[in-house]
């Protein structure tokens, strides 16, 4: 971390970046939030851990309409959301410096608290330098341990790798964190019956309360204005009503990023009830791979889509019954 | 709760493009070839400006049976629209799939301005499908059923 | 002061059940909220908050209104029945009953809001003392004891009892109703309990926020501060904290077309959102620093000018657990203070 705030006040004294984009202490141990820095006093409050989870290229697409370079901190999977974004001309290259920081796997406070660990005070090894295979928590109700693997967030587990697709300079180790296969729980929903695959996700999106977090934290959710805010139309974007529209909004959105999808998590990490969304997304991304090639979005910022491509022996609808 | 009586007249949808399947459909009608009144045709300009959307909206709206004509590969009237047609609804459709919803309430055809038999054909086993199926009700708006 | 073992609120819950609509907290897939309970729901009393506050109680997410439909050549406009069973929310904590409170101002009020009002007056609240508070806790800056919630019944679960105090006329009937399963008992235990509470509350981080400076009377100062141009950014103008709010009130009016009719409902909004306050002439609040701005102001400067210097947040955390950019009204209140100390 020390050697990123290093970099970042050379980079702000000699004029190459406007401003730093990356996380600022919480007020609790774990809850750091995205900021802009202009200058090294307010680096003082730089931070880069664990628990720094955000995807930050979104917040490139404002600041790609600002004056002068922003210097962007880049995770490995965050890099190939920024290039999707390039691909769709909605961040301008020229004004980020995308600094590529290590990263060894991210952590989900729920996660930790789902463990009964509550009051938390204080976290060892949550710093990218302790490399600690454990987490220590300082509680209200005494001293708590547990993994740093189990704390971590889904899409940790099923790693995308350590590489990181575009950058300009790269601070700081990474470690592969895949223990998992990334198609594994979507291949178990398939082989559910009918009726089993219903409840499943029947039970999941009865807790979705409409907050749009998964939809405004998307990297790929980048329309001006999105279907569901139109006033024209009757699609209510805030009711919940426990039967169609909560089904008919996280198919859509996950329609509306197919092909566009990097499987970068966020959808999953701010749903505030838990509810696995990457299911809908990865589900698209395994039947592109089946249907139409392997194909991960942002890994390039050239090739075309698979929804915006086509060959002429492309699959029938029918397949999906047939199979 | 699918209702399996004599009485069930299922509502289907089906969206037609302009140039070849809403055709065929004409042709179906003028050459006599019979199809069931339940199928209700909503003309588009392509298969393509069929948006998901507009197939989960005529669920939610109380559709038991959504199909999709639009002109053969190849032979689309835009040159390509039905091909980008044909991915997305492979892919809604696999997802319908996946959430549990039972396959076959929803098809894609190509139709062409002369298959008037073909379409008759199509409609009059759509709705013998969807009838063996029964009422949707995994993607229906409860508010629109009372 | 009576009492009940933890194993007998099964039994408790379905008496209670027998004749009223009865909510709890329950575990959904791995999340807590409250919910009607039925016997195969999984309650959770441990779960100190549940993810939503419980105000769906008195003031769901969505309700229908009306409900217009055609009859031959006319229109027939059927309203929605009123609230008209008894009904009892089990578990609340001192917050989210403060919560109530602050809705009590909005929609208790002329003109009385009379869906709201038909559920209160059926509602019996049974609060729980907060048995270990946690770090995001805060509700002793509103001045909230965690540890004597204020409700028709108190309750406090120590060593697998419940300790049951009805402080209410209603609490008193529901007391009344549920007698056979409750056994009499004496306070020390709760009064230690109570104590180990206030122990803990004291050690919290937040305890001892200063909202110094935020009252009804410091609109323009707060309001014209360069303070948010820089708090608001990360804020992602997702919904979250309004509806996990147990005190945001507003609403927005919609019309959904059943194909055969109108059903004219509410729901939730939120300030976040770009539509909110939408009107003909377009939308008065026009950047994500306005909204943002508007949610805090309203809780810290507008509601307690317009209620006696009540504010319309009670500390309950959800926003500081949940908010997924980590931004809260702590964070909010923190920045102001430091701003004041620059000067």
């Amino acid at each position: 971390m020390q050697e990123l705030i290093t970099r970042a006040k050379e980079l702000l004294e000699n004029g190459t970046v406007a401003r730093v984009l990356g996380w600022k202490a919480g007020d609790l141990p774990y809850n750091p939030e995205p900021a802009y820095f202009t200058n090294a006093e307010e680096l003082k409050d730089f931070v880069y851990n664990g628990f720094c989870g955000a995807n930050l290229s979104k917040y490139m697409i404002e600041a790609s309409k600002l004056e002068g370079k922003t210097l962007v901190c880049l995770k490995p999977c965050d890099t190939y959301s920024f290039n999707q974004l390039l691909k769709e001309h909605r961040v301008d290259r020229e004004k980020a410096y995308i600094v590529g920081v290590g990263c060894k796997g991210k952590l989900n406070i729920e996660k930790v608290k789902s463990f009964g660990i509550k009051g938390i005070e204080s976290v060892f090894g949550a710093e990218m330098t302790d490399n600690a295979d454990t987490l220590t928590f300082q509680t209200i109700y005494g001293e708590k341990t547990c993994s740093y693997a189990e704390a971590m967030l889904e899409r940790c587990h099923v790693c995308k790798g350590k590489e990181h697709v575009i950058y300009d300079e790269l601070i700081g180790e990474s470690k592969d964190t895949k223990d998992a296969e990334r198609f594994a729980e979507v291949e178990k929903i398939e082989a559910m019956s009918p009726e089993e695959k219903f409840a499943f996700f029947q039970k999941e999106l009865s807790k979705c309360i409409r907050c749009n977090a998964c939809r405004n934290v998307c990297p790929a959710c980048s329309c001006r204005k999105c279907v569901f805010d139109s006033t024209k139309f009757d699609s209510a974007q805030k009711a919940n009503v426990d039967s169609f529209e909560e089904k008919m909004f996280h198919i859509i959105r996950a329609f509306h990023v197919a092909g566009r999808c990097t499987d970068c998590g966020e959808c999953s990490r701010v749903c505030p009830q838990g509810i696995p969304l990457h299911l809908f997304n990865r589900k698209f991304i395994k039947d592109i791979n089946e249907l139409y090639g392997e194909f991960q979005a942002g890994a390039d910022a050239e090739t075309k889509g698979p929804l915006t491509n086509f060959t002429f022996d492309d699959a029938e609808p029918s397949i999906v019954a047939n199979r | 709760m699918s209702i399996k009586n004599e009485e069930f007249r299922p509502k289907i949808v089906a969206f037609c493009c302009n140039w070849c399947s809403y055709a065929g459909a004409d042709l179906a009608g003028s050459s006599r070839l019979a199809y069931p009144a339940d199928v209700k045709i909503i003309r588009v300009p392509c298969s393509c400006r069929v948006n998901p959307m507009f197939i989960l909206r005529a669920f939610e709206k109380g559709a038991d049976g959504v199909i999709l004509c639009g002109c053969h590969p190849g032979d689309c009237h835009y040159s390509t629209g039905n091909y980008y047609a044909r991915r997305r609804m492979t892919l809604l459709f696999s997802m319908l799939d996946y959430i549990g919803v039972e396959n076959g309430r929803t098809r894609v055809e190509w139709v062409s301005a002369a298959e008037g038999v073909k379409f008759s054909q199509t409609m009059n086993e759509f709705v013998e499908k969807i009838r063996s199926l029964g009422e949707n009700v995994r993607l229906g708006d409860l508010r629109c059923k009372n | 002061m009576y009492k009940i073992a933890k194993e007998n609120l099964p039994a408790l819950f379905q008496l209670i059940a027998e004749d009223k609509e009865l909510y709890v907290p329950v575990n959904n897939g791995g999340q807590v909220n409250f919910a009607n309970w039925t016997e195969s729901s999984q309650v959770d009393l441990d779960t100190l908050k549940s993810v939503k506050s419980p105000k769906d109680a008195f003031f769901p997410q969505s309700e229908n209104l009306y409900t217009c439909y055609k009859d031959g050549k006319k229109i027939q406009i059927e309203p929605e029945e009123l609230q008209n069973q008894n009904f009892v929310v089990f578990g609340m904590k001192a917050c989210d009953v403060k919560g109530v409170e602050v809705l009590d101002k909005v929609f208790l009020v002329e003109p009385v809001d009379t869906f709201y009002a038909a559920r209160r007056a059926h509602g019996t609240i049974v609060a729980m003392a907060c048995h270990e508070p946690e770090e995001t806790c805060f509700c002793k800056v509103f001045g909230i004891d965690c540890a004597n919630p204020v409700a028709d019944v108190a309750t406090w679960m120590v060593e697998g009892e419940l300790y049951w105090k009805a402080l209410t006329e209603k609490g008193e009937a529901l007391t009344a109703a549920v007698a056979s399963l409750l056994t009499d008992a004496d306070e020390a235990k709760v009064e230690e309990e109570k104590n180990a509470i206030h122990a803990i509350v004291e050690k919290l981080p937040y305890t001892n926020l200063s909202l110094e400076g935020w009252n009804g009377d410091v609109l323009s100062e707060k309001f014209d501060s360069p303070v948010w141009e820089e708090l608001y950014k990360p804020c992602l103008a997702c919904g979250t904290c309004t509806f996990v709010c147990p005190t945001c009130q507003c609403y927005d009016i919609k019309d959904y077309d059943t194909g055969h009719g109108i059903k004219r409902y509410r729901c939730w909004d939120s300030c976040m959102y770009s539509d909110f306050t939408m009107m003909a002439h377009g939308n008065n609040r026009t950047s994500q620093l306005q909204r943002f701005r508007q949610r805090f102001m309203h809780k810290l400067v507008y509601f307690p000018a317009n209620n006696d210097g009540m504010y319309s947040c009670v500390g309950c955390g959800r926003c500081v657990e949940k908010c997924p950019s980590s931004l809260n009204i702590v964070k909010v209140i923190k920045a102001f203070e430091k701003q004041g100390g620059d000067q």
